[in-house]
């Protein structure tokens, strides 16, 4: 198990007081703070190394380019791809998406082809996908979801047709925590030959993901939502897809070379990666990967499991207490309404007690009208959080309830 | 009794909040005021009234007579609610002319500014905005 003290000394954010009382953060599922590590790394390369990656013939370019192409490796041996040339840097999650949706789309999609999303997905996994099928005629399906907030996988199967050209689902439930069971939903689509999209936003840093073992063909992730560096994201994509896909941004690095009739593009990774990426950004990243995997994903999986089911308990003794996303596998995110007390009224009393939460549809409105609602209030716990702040979390909601009773 | 000008109502509102020791109180007064905020009627809770923040809903509801306007509103968020009675309160039953040129200085005073900032994408700021075209467009309707 892990020693939370010694971590939370790691994050200087955490030391600080809001109002008056030490700030309890809760709103981890949106944004990580992020260690020294990450902020000296990152303050270090802006101090003594930036240059412009693969361009320079100086030693400070050529460092940087190597620095930079290590943070590829690092990110490589966490998601465990093939070959680092799978690894393609984006700006985060939704770029990701955007890229996938847009090449793809291009190269294999057409009218009245079908793709498969989920009820449980964040709208950056819904609007992109939208945009190719205003483009190319396509049409959207959508796996149902239970009232715990699981994916219905007998009518995910059912979905499948012979115009089924990709399925993009996310790891887990932004809104509800839920964590799909995304090893089947690969398993169903590749027996009907359709690549998957997995978003990893909430996902990678909750659970080891191994690219080849889940064998999913797209993984997407943020980097300041795993610890990392604003601006900076990964997309993970087979070989094959990638060489296939036509570029989706046009600009330098991109090419090999360029002439007013023609230009041909550069290989893998670079293809995908138009203009000046956020270089500094991905060795940010790096370092907070790094940061993570010495803690280890299995004891922060098993500390933030405890966590999750302290405050699950703690929660449910509050009277009148709706938690939406009940699912048996879940994040440490605890999506709730206390009575009929408005989320946002939740949220603005937690703020002056010191709680940072979410409230509102965390973009995802179809969940929400699932459940005939406008939104939640979400308390997402991180490795960082302890027992304690969740004691102090169920105390304000109690105090909360009586103000408006 | 002569009706309070915009300044006085908001000079009377800094000396309700004044006795408040502390946030608590004052949102206590807020949820309070909520309570007592009156004549929004069903009716009025339509698409055409609703303003649409992100995180809480509020429907504006405005009525020209006699050459003033009277505004009613409605939030599904209490604590949005309970501004709402203070903005109505300085706002409503004014002319037109009152009403476009008003400064809300008070909600800074108050110490609850940010319920008033874009950030916050409650609807409040939208609500003013409303009430003030609204002001304009009865303004350039019965005045000129």
């Amino acid at each position: 198990m892990i020693d939370v003290q010694a971590i939370r000394n790691d994050f200087p954010l955490l030391q600080q007081k809001i109002y008056n009382r030490p700030l309890v953060y809760f709103d981890n599922a949106a944004t990580t703070q992020k260690p020294q590590i990450v902020i000296d790394t990152t303050n270090e390369y802006y101090q003594k190394y930036n240059s412009n990656i693969h361009r320079g013939v100086h030693s400070l370019s050529e460092k940087m380019t190597e620095s930079y192409e290590n943070a590829r490796r690092t990110i490589k041996g966490f998601v465990n791809a093939q070959y680092q040339h799978e690894i393609i840097f984006t700006s985060g999650t939704t770029e990701a998406v955007n890229l996938v949706a847009f090449s793809f789309g291009e190269k294999f999609i057409k009218k009245d082809d079908e793709i498969i999303l989920s009820q449980l997905e964040h709208h950056s996994n819904i609007v992109p996908w939208q945009l190719m099928c205003e483009r190319t005629g396509a049409k959207i399906k959508v796996i149902p979801a239970t009232y715990s907030g699981d994916l219905d996988l007998s009518a995910y199967e059912r979905l499948f047709s012979d115009k089924t050209k990709i399925v993009s689902v996310n790891h887990v439930s932004n809104s509800l925590g839920t964590i799909n069971d995304i090893e089947k939903i690969i398993k169903i689509a590749h027996c009907h030959n359709v690549p998957v999209f997995i978003d990893g936003a909430q996902g990678i840093h909750h659970q080891p993901v191994d690219v080849q073992k889940l064998d999913c063909d797209f993984y997407a992730f943020s980097g300041h939502k795993i610890y990392g560096p604003t601006g900076i994201g990964v997309l993970y994509g087979k070989e094959k897809w990638l060489n296939e896909m036509p570029p989706y941004k046009g600009g330098g690095d991109m090419i090999k070379a360029v002439t007013f009739e023609k230009t041909t593009y550069n290989d893998l990774p670079f293809k995908f990666e138009a203009g000046t990426t956020n270089f500094i950004g991905a060795i940010g990243l790096s370092a907070a990967i790094k940061y993570i995997e010495k803690i280890g994903r299995q004891n922060i999986f098993e500390y933030e499991e405890l966590l999750l089911n302290y405050a699950t308990e703690k929660i449910k003794t509050i009277p009148d207490i709706r938690i939406y996303g009940t699912s048996e596998n879940k994040i440490s995110v605890i999506s709730f309404l206390v009575g009929k007390i408005h989320h946002f009224d939740t949220g603005m009393m937690l703020d002056k007690m010191d709680i940072a939460v979410r409230t509102g549809n965390h973009c995802n409105q179809p969940i929400m009208k699932f459940y005939g609602i406008e939104g939640t209030v979400r308390a997402s716990l991180s490795f960082y959080n302890t027992t304690s702040e969740i004691d102090y979390l169920i105390e304000s909601l109690l105090k909360i309830k009586q103000l408006f009773a | 009794m002569l009706k309070m000008t915009i300044d006085q109502a908001q000079e009377q509102i800094v000396e309700e909040f004044s006795v408040f020791a502390d946030w608590m109180e004052k949102y206590t007064y807020l949820i309070d005021l909520s309570k007592e905020l009156q004549g929004f009627k069903e009716e009025y809770r339509n698409g055409n009234n609703l303003i649409k923040g992100c995180q809480s809903q509020v429907w504006l509801q405005d009525e020209y007579k006699e050459g003033k306007i009277t505004f009613y509103a409605d939030s599904d968020a209490i604590i949005t609610k309970g501004m709402i009675a203070l903005l109505v309160r300085v706002l409503s039953d004014r002319t037109p002319d009152e009403i476009a040129t008003a400064e809300l200085w008070f909600v800074d005073k108050i110490g609850l500014k940010t319920h008033l900032s874009p950030t916050r994408s409650n609807g409040l700021i939208s609500m003013i905005k409303q009430m003030k075209l609204y002001a304009l467009a009865y303004k350039a309707k019965y005045q000129s």
